[in-house]
C-alpha cells in the first residue's frame, strides 16, 4: 500500500469520524466556558466578599491542577464516590471548567480595565447595578477581552485531544488507533497535526473577522495599547 | 400638597472621606424651574454634594426628599428617583461601545422599558434638542467634547428629570466648546428646567442663577442671588474668589 | 486517616514522581530558552528566508496539541531516525522544550521589540559591532523586560508534562495513577495528587517572582508594562 492510498482511503475517513468527535466536544464546551468564565470574573469582581474568594479559588484550583488530572478526577475519581459520567460528558465538564476559569481571567481584566464613569453613569440613570453591568460594562469589557478569549478558545481546540486520555476516540484518538493498527506513525501523527493546524487557521481568522465586525471606534485602540 | 412648588430638599448632609469632613452641614430648598448655581474653591465638597443627592455616595447625616418623598434610604427606590433626576459628569461618562444614539436610547429600553421606536424617535428628539441629531450614528470616540458633553445632556434629558444635576459641566472643555455647552444649559434654563449646577464659569453663574451658593471648607458660607452676590458688599468672600478666579483665568 | 497511611507508604515513589516532573520542567524550560532566544533574534534581525523558517516552526508547534506532537515524537520521528531506543523522558523533555521554545521565543521577540532604536543606534556609534550592541546593550534590557511573561511559562509547561503520562513517563501523573490502580483508593490520591501540583505551581511562580525583583532596575520596565 502506497502513501497516497493509506492517507486517502484509510486515514482521513477515520479522521472524519474522530474530528466530528471534536468538534462536539468544542461545540459543548465553548458557549458554557465563556458563560462560566463571565460569571466567575463578575463574581469576583462584583461579588461580595465571600462569593469573590470563592471565584478566586475556584480559578487557583482549576489553574494549578493539570488538565489531564483534572479528567481523571472526572472520569476515573467520581465513580468512588457514586458519580457515574460518560467519557464524553467528563470531558466536556473538565473542558468547561478550564476554559472558563482561564477566560474569567481575561474578562476580569477587561472589567477592571473599564473606567468607573460608565457604572456611575449607568446608576444616576437609574440602573440597577445588574443592568449596568449587562448593559453597560459587559458589552465594552467583552469587546476587549476578545484577543484573549479566542486565545483560549485556540487552546481548548488543542487540549480537546486530551479527551482521549479518557477513553473518548476524537481526532487525535482516531489517529492514534489507525497509526497503532497500520504501524505508520510519523505520517499519520503529521496528518492529525495538520488537521488540528487547520482549526486554529479558522479559528483565528474568524476571530479577525468577529473582531472587526463589534469593533467601536476608539475602543479597539485603547484595548491594543492594554495589550501591549 | 407642595403649595410652594419646591421640587428638591436637602437638609443637614454631612460626608467625610477617612478623617476628611467634606461636607459639614448643607442645606437647601430647590423650587420648580430654578437654576442653582454652586461654585468656590475646588476641594470644597460640591461635586460630593451633588452625588450625594441621588445616592451615588451615600451620606453619613442628612436627608434629600424629592416632591416631598425622602431619596435617602429608599432601598432600591433609589432607582426611580434617579431617573427623576437627570446627571450630567465633568467628564462625560458616555457609555463607550454605543453610539450617541444609543446611548441616549439604553436607559429609555432598559429602565423605562419603552419599546424601540418610541426609544429612538425620544432620543432623536434629544438629540434634536442639543444640535446634534445629525451626529446621531457617531461613537463618542468620533465626537469632540463638547458634544459628547451635549449628548450626556441629552442623556440625561431623555428621561424627562425633574431636576438635572451638572457637575463641572465645562471643565475638560476648552473655551470654544465650553460655550456651546453653556448655550444649551442657558436654554434648558429659559425652558423651565430645574438645574443644580456646579461650575467655575462665572459668567454663566451671573447670568443664568437664580441663586449662587459658595461652598467653602464644606459648608454654604455665603448664598444670595447673582445681583446680591455682586453689588452688596456684604458678600466679602465671594468677590475675593471670583476676583482671584478672574485674574487667575487671566479674565 | 487510612489514606493518609497510604500515602505515607507510597511517598517514596510519589517524591520519583515529583522528581521526574521537575526534571522535564526544568529540561524544558532550559531547552526553550537555550532555542527561543536565538529564534527570537532571528525573527528581528535576520534575513528573510530565516524569519520565515522560524516564524513555521513557531506556527507548527504552537498550532499542534501537546499530545499530538509527543506521539509524532515518541511513536514516529523517534524511531523513525533510528532513535528509538531513547527514554521517553528524554523525548518527552525534548518535546516540551522545543513547543516551549516556540513560545519563548515570542514572548522574547516581544521584548526586543519593545526596546527602542536609539538604543542600537547608541550602542553602534560608540563602535560596537551589531553581535556586541544586541549582547551587551539589547539583549540584557531584553531580558527584565521578557521575565514576568517568561515566568508564566513555568505554570504552563507545569500542566503541560502532566500530558507526558501519554508516552509512559513516570512523571507525578503516572505515578498517581498507578497508586490508584494498586489501592484503589480513587479520590483521596487523586485530589493529594493536584494539591501537590497546586504547590508546585504556586512555589515555582513565587521563586521566579522572587528572581524577576532582583533583576530589577529601578523605574526600568513600568513603561513597557
Amino acid at each position: 500500500m502506497d502513501q497516497f492510498t493509506f492517507i486517502f482511503d484509510i486515514l482521513l475517513p477515520a479522521l472524519m469520524q474522530g474530528l466530528v468527535i471534536t468538534l462536539q466536544l468544542i461545540v459543548c464546551s465553548a458557549p458554557f466556558g465563556l458563560v462560566l468564565g463571565i460569571g466567575v470574573a463578575a463574581g469576583r469582581q462584583y461579588g461580595g466578599p465571600i462569593l469573590s474568594r470563592i471565584c478566586k479559588m475556584f480559578v487557583l484550583l482549576i489553574k494549578g491542577t493539570p488538565l489531564l488530572l483534572l479528567l481523571f478526577i472526572l472520569y476515573f475519581g467520581l465513580p468512588s464516590i457514586g458519580i457515574t459520567l460518560t467519557a464524553f460528558t467528563a470531558a466536556v465538564i473538565g473542558f468547561i471548567l478550564c476554559n472558563g476559569a482561564y477566560n474569567s481571567e481575561y474578562i476580569r481584566g477587561a472589567l477592571l480595565s473599564i473606567k468607573d464613569g460608565q457604572m456611575i453613569a449607568a446608576q444616576a440613570l437609574g440602573m440597577t447595578r445588574a443592568q449596568a453591568i449587562r448593559n453597560v460594562i459587559l458589552p465594552q469589557a467583552l469587546r476587549r477581552a476578545i484577543p484573549g478569549l479566542s486565545n483560549e478558545f485556540i487552546y481548548l481546540i488543542k487540549y480537546s485531544s486530551l479527551a482521549y486520555m479518557i477513553t473518548v476516540v476524537e481526532l487525535s484518538g482516531a489517529g492514534k488507533n489507525v497509526a497503532t493498527k497500520y504501524f505508520i506513525y510519523t505520517e499519520t501523527f503529521m496528518v492529525v497535526g495538520i488537521v488540528y493546524l487547520v482549526l486554529v487557521t479558522i479559528t483565528t481568522v474568524a476571530v479577525s473577522i468577529l473582531e472587526k465586525h463589534v469593533s467601536v471606534p476608539g475602543t479597539s485602540r485603547s484595548t491594543s495599547a492594554a495589550q501591549m | 400638597m407642595n403649595s410652594n412648588n419646591i421640587v428638591l430638599r436637602v437638609e443637614d448632609i454631612h460626608k467625610s472621606f477617612g478623617d476628611k469632613e467634606v461636607l459639614r452641614g448643607i442645606s437647601f430648598d430647590v423650587v420648580k424651574g430654578e437654576t442653582k448655581v454652586f461654585i468656590g474653591p475646588s476641594g470644597t465638597g460640591k461635586s460630593t454634594l451633588l452625588r450625594c443627592i441621588n445616592q451615588l455616595t451615600i451620606p453619613d447625616r442628612g436627608r434629600v426628599w424629592l416632591d416631598d418623598e425622602e431619596i435617602t434610604n429608599s432601598g432600591t427606590r433609589i432607582n426611580y428617583f434617579r431617573q427623576k433626576i437627570g446627571m450630567v459628569f465633568q467628564n462625560y461618562y458616555l457609555f463607550d461601545h454605543l453610539t450617541a444614539l444609543k446611548n441616549v436610547e439604553l436607559a429609555l429600553l432598559k429602565v423605562r422599558g419603552m419599546n424601540k421606536e418610541e426609544a429612538r424617535e425620544k432620543a432623536l428628539t434629544e438629540l434634536r434638542q442639543v444640535g446634534l441629531e445629525d451626529w446621531a450614528d457617531h461613537y463618542p470616540a468620533e465626537l469632540s467634547g463638547g458634544q459628547a458633553q451635549r449628548v450626556s445632556i441629552a442623556r440625561a434629558l431623555a428621561m424627562d428629570p425633574e431636576v438635572i444635576l451638572f457637575d463641572e459641566p465645562t471643565s475638560a472643555l476648552d473655551p470654544e466648546l465650553t460655550r456651546e455647552v453653556l448655550e444649551v444649559m442657558k436654554r434648558l434654563a429659559q425652558q423651565g428646567m430645574t438645574m443644580l449646577v456646579v461650575t467655575h464659569e462665572m459668567g454663566f453663574a451671573c447670568s443664568v442663577a437664580t441663586e449662587i451658593l459658595f461652598m467653602e471648607n464644606g459648608v454654604v458660607a455665603e448664598r444670595g442671588t447673582p445681583d446680591l452676590l455682586t453689588h452688596d458688599p456684604q458678600f466679602t468672600r465671594m468677590k475675593n474668589f471670583i476676583g482671584q478666579f478672574n485674574s487667575y483665568r487671566g479674565g | 486517616m487510612d489514606a493518609l497511611s497510604i500515602l505515607i507508604d507510597w511517598s517514596s515513589y510519589i517524591a520519583t514522581g515529583i522528581a521526574t516532573t521537575l526534571g522535564l520542567v526544568l529540561i524544558a524550560l532550559g531547552l526553550g530558552v537555550l532555542l527561543g532566544l536565538p529564534m527570537a533574534l532571528g525573527q528581528v534581525y535576520s534575513s528573510r528566508p530565516v524569519r520565515w523558517a522560524i516564524g513555521i516552526y513557531v506556527w507548527f508547534f504552537r498550532g499542534l496539541p501537546i499530545l499530538v506532537l509527543l506521539f509524532l515524537f515518541w511513536f514516529g520521528i523517534f524511531p523513525g531516525i533510528g532513535l528509538g531506543n531513547v527514554p521517553a523522558f528524554v523525548v518527552g523533555a525534548i518535546v516540551l522544550g522545543l513547543r516551549g521554545a516556540a513560545y519563548q521565543s515570542q514572548i522574547f521577540r516581544g521584548a526586543i521589540q519593545s526596546i527602542s532604536e536609539g538604543q542600537m543606534i547608541a550602542a553602534r556609534s560608540l563602535g560596537m559591532s551589531r553581535f556586541t550592541a544586541i549582547k551587551s546593550v539589547i539583549l540584557p534590557q531584553a531580558v527584565r523586560i521578557a521575565l514576568p511573561g517568561w515566568s508564566n511559562e513555568y505554570p504552563n509547561m507545569l500542566t503541560d508534562s502532566a500530558v507526558c503520562y501519554a508516552i509512559g513517563i513516570t512523571e507525578l501523573l503516572t505515578v498517581t495513577s498507578r497508586i490508584v490502580t494498586q489501592t484503589y483508593l480513587t479520590m483521596p490520591i487523586f485530589l493529594a495528587a493536584a494539591g501537590i501540583f497546586i504547590l508546585l505551581n504556586y512555589g515555582g511562580l513565587k521563586i521566579l517572582h522572587a528572581l524577576e525583583r532582583k533583576i530589577e532596575i529601578p523605574g526600568f520596565g513600568s513603561g513597557a508594562v
